[in-house]
């Protein structure tokens, strides 16, 4: 098993001796004991999560762009220099391949991550184009540093890359090294993600760290994250949708409008990109066939629930990538209840106070306000909690995206 | 004495069909030849306290269904997974590849990150071809020359069924059925020590190299199996092949038949055209409804019966069925593990198997010397250090070591097995001591298994380790010949269930449990 080019720094840190694997690399699943300690860090302080095994693409030539606006479901081409988009990729028929972030170094210079490899993806679509697809994920780490004071810590180290816009990225250099920084993250707040060639990972760690200690900055591992991205509303692959390359059914696989990012796929002119007849096709004909939407738990419904059976109401904690059956109305009351849907995400939010979840429900029952009814076993038998559909964010503070921070 | 049933051969297959045959209430024997049953799936101890599989060494094949069916959990069966990959590359270089994506991922990225993408890509695929042609494995195969209604529904069925495969899939199926190994991986990687892994599979008990049609039969063949669901996946036996069939034996002796060792049919009694018994070497008849031959086609049509009583085109068929052996086996029992050096003090790159075979072009080379009738001086090899996961199977910190090699070709041009059997194991040998410096100086004693070996020693004709080959021409409705893929023979009461029929050979049971669901249904009372 590999480990990132922070290892070094990370592994002392870890007092839980809880570690995963993510894409082959060791990586931490909680710090320390008290995840929701890790997870305010993001919502009352600074935190940096290393990114590091994400797969890293550098897209580079003069069809860089063409090339990009045929790959990408979002049109590239209205992504300044400077700025980023987090898009999706499709199959032909218009399901959902990943989604990733992709930043505009240059005129014909672009990075790209993404969760799963695209190497050989992206280099087969490159056909006739004057564009080189690089495989950077060994070159560079990547940390993540967010929460509300990841700017004052990001101006210490680089001044410039602090002064970024939402999805902003510049190169810049920290403590002499050179690095790009991009206003962006996957924990719903402010936050930077820097991009360190993996010989400078260490000193630029320590640079990091140093700035950030008047600020409480700590390390936080993928359970916070979780837990932070679902305040977002943000898709988890594997979890929230299955990537279309690998699944064996149709069944399984899931568009851009199913999967609720209709917004990123913009029809209006005739440029041409893989899958586009397919969604063409599915919105012509309305065939999408449920939307993923949030969902919120009627809070006193939940700890009724509990209450009435002797038991406290689970909430710290709570966090789940598993389905939990959606019914139309309360099984328990009414047998005729019918099954509509399932949720995908569910856990309890420590900053809403909350239970919220990812759901796939009917496009009938997908307006904000309509409710179902999640099911959960509880003391041996199932019963059945009022959920309200629900914008996401549902945490969206302004800092998140607003356009410099003070 | 007479039986409702009388098996001959206690491979695993005579096994299986007896097992089913007694659960059903008929009263069933076994007659095997040798001492100990299990025919190619055997567990012996060829050298003081050191325990050989002298021919299969790995499972993966065999259908769930049957462990259930007869219960064999209780009698001692448990398959372990062999996890591992490890194929040296003559530069000191090695890939290995283990039971995790992300690892494996980053293995193949160290010779080609574009082909640890595609291995992905190509996995996903080759997971649903399986997942597609497994319930064949399943089913007694229609007979494409019959017009009854039932085998024409039979056929329209698997019109539908492969009607119904994603033409992704159906596409790559048909690729994998008619075109070579080595088409499909050039398609998908460039680098040559994966391709030489993958190609492997590809030409494993049969005379074909990797660039040669057919070879991609052979592959899909070795990654249909699965090992508690994951497809493609192998594992070791406790105790061996041996300790499969052993355990498949008790199952069958708890359901009520009998098996008796060191009784050697010499034929099949036939009356008025019909079968009622066999007769022995030792010159005892034995009678019985439905006698059952576990044993290869040419033995089952050409050996046991008077060919006279069979039709001409019969006889044709089964005297053209190729079986052409070019497998054999260099059993090691070991001083201690062989060291690789470019991984130092590691050893867990032996859970598994370990691939001599670091290129197609290796594997064509092979190949080549077979062609024209000698025995690779470069062989493939496939081997494995069983000892590893099962202490059971060697002396404490010692260890026995299983190879497979190709190619051996059961006729040599110019000489014979008895006089090259030696030099063959040489050949091995030095192969392995270019890539396990000191690899001589571990070895405690080596049995070298030739084609004739197998041949003399179980019966497989040529040595042939499926009962014949692999060829799409030999395979489902042509298996052993069109007409006569359903386990019945023209002579009634006669019926086929070894390796020769479908699905074919490996430790798979399925033709020893189809056959026996054949005849209980022809024989019903
Ligand atoms: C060297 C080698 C390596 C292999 N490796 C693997 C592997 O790793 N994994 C795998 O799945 N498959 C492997 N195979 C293939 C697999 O072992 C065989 O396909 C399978 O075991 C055959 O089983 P069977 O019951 O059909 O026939 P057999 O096992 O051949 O059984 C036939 C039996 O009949 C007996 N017999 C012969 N003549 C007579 C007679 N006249 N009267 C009474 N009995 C008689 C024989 O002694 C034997 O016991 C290998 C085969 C060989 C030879």
């Amino acid at each position: 098993m590999r480990t990132t080019p922070f290892h070094e720094r990370i592994a002392p840190l870890n007092r839980t001796y809880l570690w995963e694997h993510w894409a082959g690399f060791v990586t931490a699943v909680a710090y320390q004991h008290s995840v929701a300690t890790e997870y305010f860090a993001t919502r009352n302080s600074v935190a940096v999560f290393d990114t590091s095994p994400l797969f890293k693409y550098r897209i580079a030539g003069p069809d860089a762009t063409a090339f990009l606006a045929g790959v990408f479901a979002r049109d590239i081409r209205r992504c300044a220099i400077g700025e980023g988009h987090y898009t999706v990729w499709c199959n032909d028929e218009g399901y959902l391949l990943e989604d990733g972030v992709v930043l505009r170094l240059g005129e014909d210079e672009y990075l790209a991550t993404s969760a799963e490899p695209n190497l050989r993806h992206f280099r087969s679509l490159a056909n006739g184009h004057e564009v080189t697809v690089e495989d950077l994920s060994d070159a560079y780490g990547i940390l993540a540093v967010q929460g509300p004071h990841s700017v004052e810590v990001i101006r210490r180290i680089s001044p410039e890359a602090g002064s970024l816009p939402y999805f902003g990225v510049t190169r810049t250099s920290i403590a002499n090294h050179q690095v790009v920084v991009s206003r962006t993250g996957f924990t719903a707040d402010l936050g930077y993600e820097i991009w360190i060639e993996t010989a400078d990972a260490l000193p630029v760690w320590d640079t990091l760290m140093d700035a950030g200690a008047d600020y409480n900055l700590i390390p936080m591992g993928m359970r916070a994250l979780g837990m932070a991205r679902l305040d977002g509303g943000m898709l988890l692959i594997n979890a929230d949708f299955e990537p279309a390359r690998h699944a064996w059914t149709d069944a399984q696989r899931e568009t851009p409008d199913e999967l609720g990012l209709a917004w990123m796929v913009n029809l209006a002119d005739d440029r041409p990109f893989v899958g586009r007849r397919a969604i063409e096709a599915e919105r012509a004909n309305g065939t999408s066939r449920w939307k993923t939407v949030g969902f919120h738990v009627d809070a006193a419904a939940y700890e009724a629930i509990y209450n009435n059976d002797g038991l406290a109401a689970p909430k710290e904690g709570v966090y789940e990538e598993t389905a939990h059956s959606l019914y139309d109305r309360d099984f328990n009351v009414d047998a005729g209840a019918q099954w509509v849907g399932y949720a995908t995400s569910f856990g309890f939010s420590p900053i809403l106070k909350r239970h919220i979840g990812l759901a796939k429900l009917p496009l009938d029952r997908c307006t904000p306000g309509l409710t179902a009814h999640l099911e959960l076993v509880v003391n041996h038998r199932p019963k059945y909690v009022p959920v309200e559909v629900s914008k996401t964010p549902f945490w969206n503070p302004a800092r998140k995206t607003n356009k410099e921070q003070a | 004495m007479s039986y409702d049933a009388i098996v001959i051969g206690g491979g695993h297959n005579g096994l299986v069909n007896a097992a089913y045959l007694a659960k059903a209430g008929r009263k069933t024997l076994v007659l095997e030849r040798r001492h100990v049953v299990g025919g190619a799936a055997v567990t012996e101890e060829l050298h003081p306290g050191f325990n050989f599989t002298t021919f299969s060494y790995a499972i993966s094949l065999l259908r769930p269904d049957i462990v259930h069916d007869l219960d064999l959990v209780k009698h001692g069966m448990m398959v372990m997974p062999l996890t591992h990959h490890f194929a040296p590359m003559d530069n000191g270089d090695y890939l290995l590849l283990g039971p995790d994506d992300g690892e494996n991922y980053h293995e193949i990225a160290r010779h080609s990150a574009e082909d640890a993408e595609a291995y992905r890509d190509y996995g996903t695929l080759m997971d649903r071809v399986v997942h597609a042609v497994q319930p064949l494995l399943d089913e007694i195969p229609p007979n494409i020359v019959s017009t009854d209604p039932v085998e024409l529904a039979a056929v329209a069925r698997l019109g539908g069924h492969l009607r119904s495969l994603d033409p992704k899939v159906l596409h790559m199926l048909v690729r994998l059925l008619t075109g070579s190994a080595a088409d499909i991986l050039d398609e998908y990687f460039e680098t040559e020590v994966l391709k030489g892994l993958m190609a492997s599979s590809g030409i494993i008990g049969t005379k074909v190299g990797p660039y040669s049609q057919g070879s991609g039969l052979v592959l899909l063949y070795h990654v249909m199996g699965e090992i508690d669901g994951v497809f493609g996946e192998w594992g070791f036996h406790k105790g061996g092949n041996g300790g499969f069939t052993q355990a498949v034996a008790r199952a069958a002796q708890a359901l009520g038949a009998e098996i008796r060792t060191e009784a050697s049919v010499s034929n099949v009694i036939t009356r008025n055209g019909e079968a009622v018994g066999v007769a022995l070497e030792s010159g005892e008849e034995l009678y019985a409804d439905v006698v059952v031959s576990a044993l290869d086609p040419r033995r089952t049509f050409l050996q046991f019966v008077d060919r006279r009583e069979l039709p001409t085109d019969l006889v044709e068929g089964i005297e053209s069925f190729k079986f052409q052996g070019t497998s054999a086996k260099v059993n090691f029992a070991l001083d201690a593990l062989p060291k690789y050096p470019a991984l130092g003090d590691r050893t867990d790159q032996y859970q598994g198997f370990i691939n001599i075979g670091p290129s197609m072009r290796y594997l064509e080379r092979a190949f080549d010397d077979a062609k024209y009738g000698w025995y690779s001086s470069k062989p493939f090899i496939d081997g494995c250090i069983q000892s590893v996961l099962d202490p059971d199977m060697s002396p404490p910190g010692k260890h026995i070591m299983s190879c497979f090699v190709q190619y051996a070709p059961y006729h040599l041009e110019g000489s014979d097995w008895d006089t090259e059997k030696d030099n063959f194991g040489d050949t091995v040998q030095s192969v392995l001591e270019d890539h396990f410096p000191g690899f001589g100086d571990l070895i405690l004693h080596r049995e070298v298994v030739t084609p004739l070996d197998i041949e003399r020693t179980i019966g497989l004709s040529e040595g042939n380790i499926f009962a014949g080959e692999f060829l799409t021409p030999q395979m489902f409705l042509f298996r052993p010949a069109p007409g006569w893929n359903q386990y019945r023979t023209p002579i009634k009461g006669y019926y086929q269930c070894g390796s020769g029929t479908h699905p074919g050979g490996c430790v798979m049971g399925a033709p020893g449990k189809l056959a026996a669901r054949q005849i209980l249904g022809d024989t019903a009372p």
